[in-house]
């Protein structure tokens, strides 16, 4: 833990990332702005699952494993993703959402 | 004392000839399936044979035949107590049906060589042949109601099957739905029946409830319904059932309409074998009947009775000679029940049982011979009608012969078979009520005169023009002919009396003279009336028809029971409670039901909207709906 | 030192995701997510995870970013702007993240953190290396395994949905 920050601190900004992500996530029309809002989101669990593990349970490990499969998984999803926003884009030639909506009923 | 395990062969090898002629036989020529068929039924013959011999024969102890069980297995266990078992019972009955029904069949499988030979179907018939026998086998086999009440219904189906055989005939459809409807709707009543005496005694099996010493009628007595006890409920319920099935009044109106199927299904099934199943039952559950519930016993001997005079009567009017077989074996087999009814338990006082047994061992040969030589009138005449016959004994002498012979015993002339077994029934219902026993007296008269009206009809009387002259029938159909006729004349010499009693231990019977004479000569007079009316074309007959005027014309309608039963069910059942009922479900429940499947639907039509396919539109639900969530927790704990 | 790095870099982090999810230039919301994961993996350097720190860089920032940038410039124009967002969007992004960002700091606020006490354990490359592979307690080697199916199906689904078409093939 670092002298001087209570974990109340590091938990606020966590939280107003991963809002920011949410905001953004709804916000942006572009489907890689909003996969880059997703990438937020998680990197703002990192940070708490990190925070928590230093601070409560220093004699442990598992917030810090669990951050590191986090980053594995976000490494999955980025690539699924673009590989889906290609696909998109080679079919109807941009990637805005509101243009991804054939498959609504 | 055990070697029987054989017996459990004698049902399974119909239903294995049943298997394969049933899935096979379309692809042989038919009369692979004919052979086979009888091949199987002879082999099942032969090991009833054997039996019988060696039960009846191997020597018993001192408390008579005791009841064997070579087979059984637990097959549904309901309770700890309550078990439902398939398995093989012999004894004395039980043994005496096999040898019935295996003789009977056995004799119908060959005579249907000759008979079915040519039809449409042959190897069908042969596959429901089959079926009916391991049904029936099964039936008398059973170690236990609930195992008998499966076989009775299989029975049930397997009649329905043969009474439709030409179902492409209307009147062979309806009398096959209408003999399924009367015998099920009777079959509905031994359910209840059995549902209530396994819930008193807690058991299924026979050797428990037929134990005179049993024990598990226990709890019976504390328990009645309306006055009348509980045990009296369950067994004229469960008589209701075989009164289905023995086409017993009310119920009998299958029976004559069941003659639409083949002359030989006849024969097997509703002369000598299906429909004593209800008399089988009554017996099998005698000692129930006699110790718990006499009041039961005694609405048997009276339906009985009543069966008998009643169908009796019929059989005078009807011409068509297939019907009037039918109507009396309706009458026979009131007798067979009259003398359950009036039976007691255990030596003399047990003859009614014994004589019972006797009657339908011996009915079941005669009446097979009869339906058989009338199979064979019909099948060189080509029709049912007895005014389409006359002269016919210079053409067919072995039918002529064999059908006078069966008409002897059932008019009960010594010594035939018919004579003995019918004159212990007489002696058992005049121990007990002479009432009945004066009706049974008067219908031996009347079998007498109808069976030798049919007889003097069909083979003297004046020559019809037939289209073509009638000729003997085959080989393969007057053997079964004249042995079921030697079994006739020669069946009432067996001792029956020490074999077939109500308690396994035999006794003596003797002739009772007072009674016998009388009876052969009411049998005589009514084959003299018979004689005087219709062995010369006279016109007598049709005066004395027209003397009675409405009573004949209402025997002739079999007095209106079927329009009494189709205007019960169609102007008042169906009218005010199925259409009403139907409505109901039509319009209320259905509609109902509808109804919400089309809310459903409306709904979900106007709410698709909703799915904008709009992904952030979905993000944002999904956040702002954790949200509410987690602010709905937060105020609330 | 500590004290002002943190703030430093919290502010950093603030500014550029709000930055990266409001500039109309997509190139530029790449770049500013990148500052945004490089100052997370400074508050793991704060907190003494350099392993952590380390993947966060190379992983992140290394591959990640660079993966979106690959693709920002498959798909879309350097050059080219934004529309402003609509304004429903607008409100209902902006309304959940207020209000949810309202009611977590109220739950964390209202929450008292307890430390369990105990001595801190120094987090070495071996200890780490043990530990992802151990089957005894504190061993992650099954999570570690699921995350390696878990690659290899991204990896195959990645490939299988971005290859063209056999007629597009044709086509082309």
């Amino acid at each position: 833990m670092i002298q001087g920050i209570p974990i109340y601190h590091f938990l606020v900004v966590s939280t107003l990332m991963f809002f920011i992500g949410v905001c953004g996530f709804i916000i942006r029309r572009n489907l890689i702005t909003m996969l880059m809002a997703v990438e937020l989101i998680l990197n703002s669990v990192n940070i708490n699952f990190v925070v928590f593990n230093r601070y409560l349970y220093p004699d442990q490990l598992q917030g810090h494993f669990f951050s590191l499969f986090i980053v594995g998984i976000a490494a999955a999803e980025a690539a699924v993703a673009i590989a889906l926003i290609i696909n998109i884009y080679r079919r109807i030639n941009n990637i805005e959402v509101e243009n991804v909506n054939e498959m609504k009923f | 004392m055990t070697g029987f395990e054989y017996t459990i062969l004698i049902p399974l090898i119909p239903l294995a000839i049943f298997l394969i002629t049933g899935l096979l036989g379309m692809k042989w020529k038919p009369a692979v399936s004919g052979i086979l068929g009888t091949a199987g039924m002879g082999t099942s013959f032969l090991l009833s044979v054997i039996t019988a011999i060696s039960y009846f024969f191997g020597g018993h102890g001192e408390a008579g035949f005791s009841p064997i069980i070579p087979a059984n297995i637990t097959w549904l266990k309901l309770t700890e107590t309550l078990h439902i078992k398939m398995g093989v019972l012999l004894d004395p009955i039980s043994v005496m049906m096999l040898v019935v029904i295996t003789t009977v069949s056995f004799m119908v499988h060959i005579y249907s060589l000759g008979y079915m030979k040519g039809e449409k179907g042959f190897a069908r018939f042969y596959a429901f042949l089959s079926l009916f026998s391991f049904s029936m086998l099964g039936l008398v086999l059973a170690t236990n109601i609930f195992q008998m009440y499966i076989f009775w219904e299989l029975v049930g189906v397997s009649s329905f099957l043969l009474i439709g055989f030409y179902y492409e005939k209307p009147s062979a459809v309806a009398a096959s739905k209408k003999a399924f409807i009367v015998t099920r709707f009777a079959d509905l009543g031994f359910l209840i029946g059995i549902l209530i005496l396994s819930f008193i005694t807690g058991t299924f099996d026979f050797d428990q409830l037929t134990n005179p010493q049993a024990s598990v009628f226990g709890g019976a007595a504390s328990l009645g319904f309306m006055g009348i006890s509980a045990m009296t409920w369950a067994m004229v319920l469960i008589f209701i059932g075989g009164a289905g099935k023995s086409a017993m009044f009310p119920l009998h109106i299958w029976l004559p309409d069941a003659m639409e199927g083949p002359t030989p299904v006849s024969a097997l099934i509703h002369a000598a074998t299906m429909v004593v199943a209800g008399v089988f039952l009554v017996a099998r559950m005698f000692p129930v009947f006699h110790f718990q519930a006499p009041d039961a016993l005694e609405v048997v001997a009276w339906v009985g009775g009543f069966t008998s005079l009643f169908a009796a009567v019929i059989a005078i009017t009807q011409f068509d000679i297939k019907r009037v077989l039918a109507f009396s074996t309706l009458s026979q087999l009131g007798y067979m029940m009259l003398a359950l009814g009036v039976s007691g338990y255990g030596g003399e006082e047990g003859l009614g049982y014994m004589a019972s047994m006797f009657h339908l061992f011996t009915h079941a040969m005669f009446k097979a011979l009869l339906f058989l030589g009338a199979g064979s009138i019909i099948h060189a005449v080509h029709s049912n009608y007895m005014y389409d016959m006359g002269g016919l004994r210079k053409y067919m002498p072995i039918t002529h012969i064999t059908f006078l012979i069966a008409c002897l015993t059932i008019a009960g002339v010594p010594p035939l078979s018919g004579f003995f077994s019918k004159d212990e029934i007489l002696v058992a219902a005049f121990n007990h009520n002479k009432i009945l026993f004066g009706i049974e007296y008067l219908v031996a008269g009347l079998t007498a005169f109808y069976m030798f009206r049919l007889y003097f009809n069909v083979f003297w009387g004046k020559d019809r023009h037939y289209h073509h002259t009638p000729h003997e029938s085959p080989l393969t159909m007057s053997i079964p002919l004249m042995f079921l006729a030697v079994a006739s004349v020669f069946a009432g010499f067996l001792p029956f009396s020490e074999l077939v009693t109500s308690d396994a231990k035999p006794f003596e019977t003797e002739m009772h003279l007072m009674i016998a004479v009388p009876s052969v000569l009411i049998g005589l007079v009514g084959i003299f009336f018979a004689w005087l009316l219709y062995k010369k074309e006279s016109r007598v007959p049709d005066a004395i028809a027209a003397k009675f005027g409405i009573l004949y014309k209402a025997t002739y309608n079999k007095f209106y029971f079927d329009e009494i039963y189709l205007f019960v069910t169609k102007k008042i059942i169906f009218n005010y409670i199925s259409r009403p009922v139907a409505w109901f479900d039509r319009h209320i429940i259905d509609g109902f039901m509808v109804g919400i499947g089309l809310v459903t639907e409306k709904t979900s039509y106007l709410i698709k909207g909703m799915q904008s396919g709009q992904l952030q539109h979905y993000a944002f639900a999904f956040v702002a709906g954790t949200l509410a969530l987690v602010l709905s927790i937060l105020y609330f704990l | 030192m500590n004290v002002v790095m943190f703030y430093l870099l919290s502010a950093i982090i603030l500014i550029f995701s709000l930055l990266s999810i409001t500039t109309r230039k997509i190139l530029r919301a790449a770049v500013y997510l990148l500052f945004v994961l490089v100052a997370t993996s400074g508050f793991y350097f704060l907190l003494n995870y350099e392993f952590m720190a380390a993947v966060q860089l190379t992983l992140y920032a290394g591959g990640i970013v660079v993966l979106i940038i690959f693709s920002i410039l498959l798909t879309s124009h350097i050059s080219h702007k934004f529309k402003h967002p609509a304004l429903l969007n607008l409100l209902m992004g902006a309304g959940v993240a207020v209000i949810g960002a309202g009611v977590a700091l109220y739950i964390i606020f209202n929450e008292k953190f307890t430390a369990n006490g105990q001595p801190e354990l120094p987090v070495d490359m071996t200890a780490i290396g043990t530990q992802l592979l151990s089957t005894e307690k504190n061993g992650y080697v099954l999570p570690f395994e699921l995350i390696s199916v878990l690659l290899l199906a991204a990896i195959i689904a990645a490939i299988v949905i971005a290859k063209k078409g056999k007629q597009e093939e044709k086509e082309s």
